[in-house]
């Protein structure tokens, strides 16, 4: 139990860390290091197959796009990023706060809670899951992803004709 | 079969996933930056997938949450390389990542 608080603890602290950071850069390590804590508490809760794709796709992928999106839109010189953390860090200094007060309420409201009662397994085979259960729903995915994929070529393409990045 | 004392369990869940909803949404209203959106709504999602992830252990169906994390996460990819493209064209077109310039957008 008190791996599980250390984990939540850390996950919070690298959200926290990913909000607050200047630098878009770092901002993005930190998401990417929410993620891979993530992934190790979906291994806790015996999870596995969940946290493989949490750690390969949003620690992997989702951090590789954000580095190329501020690779591309390229931000700030590290004057004006100077200049404007003084502003940031201003607005932002109200969370740490309002976590605390939160943290607070939300402890209060849990001395009363219960934990609902465990159902039995209905199914134990992920595969079977996947693909007679929820086979609708797989082939909805798939046309997700063609959809996301429509999407990065109309709009990177654009760019590339616009900015010439070619 | 449970790994840990459930009671604790969900309680420290019920604690920590509303902080990480509440550090993402704060992320989202309070920045002008695009990316920094971005990563507002990333950690939205991650509270929502660990609420999944705790749903599944407390009423022991892992293998159906699972698969809802799957398309969740897909979901989650293709969101943010959709957004991304997005925010490159307007970095390119306004010059800038500051959400105030899109207030002037017409059309």
């Amino acid at each position: 139990m008190k791996t599980y608080f250390i984990l939540l603890l850390l996950m919070a602290i690298c959200s926290l860390w990913a909000v607050m950071r200047g630098s878009l850069i770092r901002a993005a390590i930190a998401l990417a290091a929410t993620s891979a804590v993530l992934s190790i508490i979906m291994f806790k809760l015996v999870s596995p197959l969940a946290a493989v794709f949490e750690l390969s796709v949003c620690a992997g992928l989702i951090t590789v796009i954000f580095m190329s999106t501020i690779s591309l839109a390229q931000p700030l010189t590290y004057s004006e990023m100077i200049e404007r953390s003084k502003a940031r860090i201003k607005r932002f200094w109200f969370l740490p706060l309002i976590l605390v007060i939160f943290a607070f309420l939300l402890t209060l409201l849990a001395a009363n809670l219960n934990p609902p009662l465990i159902a039995p397994e209905t199914e134990k085979n992920i595969s079977k899951v996947l693909w007679d259960i929820r086979q609708l729903d797989v082939f909805g995915q798939i046309l997700i992803l063609f959809t996301g994929i429509f999407g990065v070529i109309v709009f990177f393409g654009n760019f590339d004709k616009q900015g010439g990045t070619k | 079969m449970t790994l840990f004392d459930m009671n604790t369990f969900f309680k420290l869940s019920f604690v920590f996933i509303p902080l990480l909803f509440i550090i993402g949404f704060y992320c989202i209203i309070i920045t002008h930056n695009l990316i920094r959106v971005l990563v507002g709504l990333e950690l939205i999602i991650k509270a929502v997938t660990l609420l999944l992830v705790v749903v599944g252990y407390t009423t022991n169906h892992t293998v159906l949450m699972q698969s809802y994390i799957i398309t969740l996460i897909i979901i989650e990819v293709v969101v943010i390389a959709v957004a991304a493209g997005i925010v490159v064209n307007v970095a390119k077109q306004t010059g800038s990542l500051d959400t105030r310039n899109l207030r002037t957008l017409k059309g």
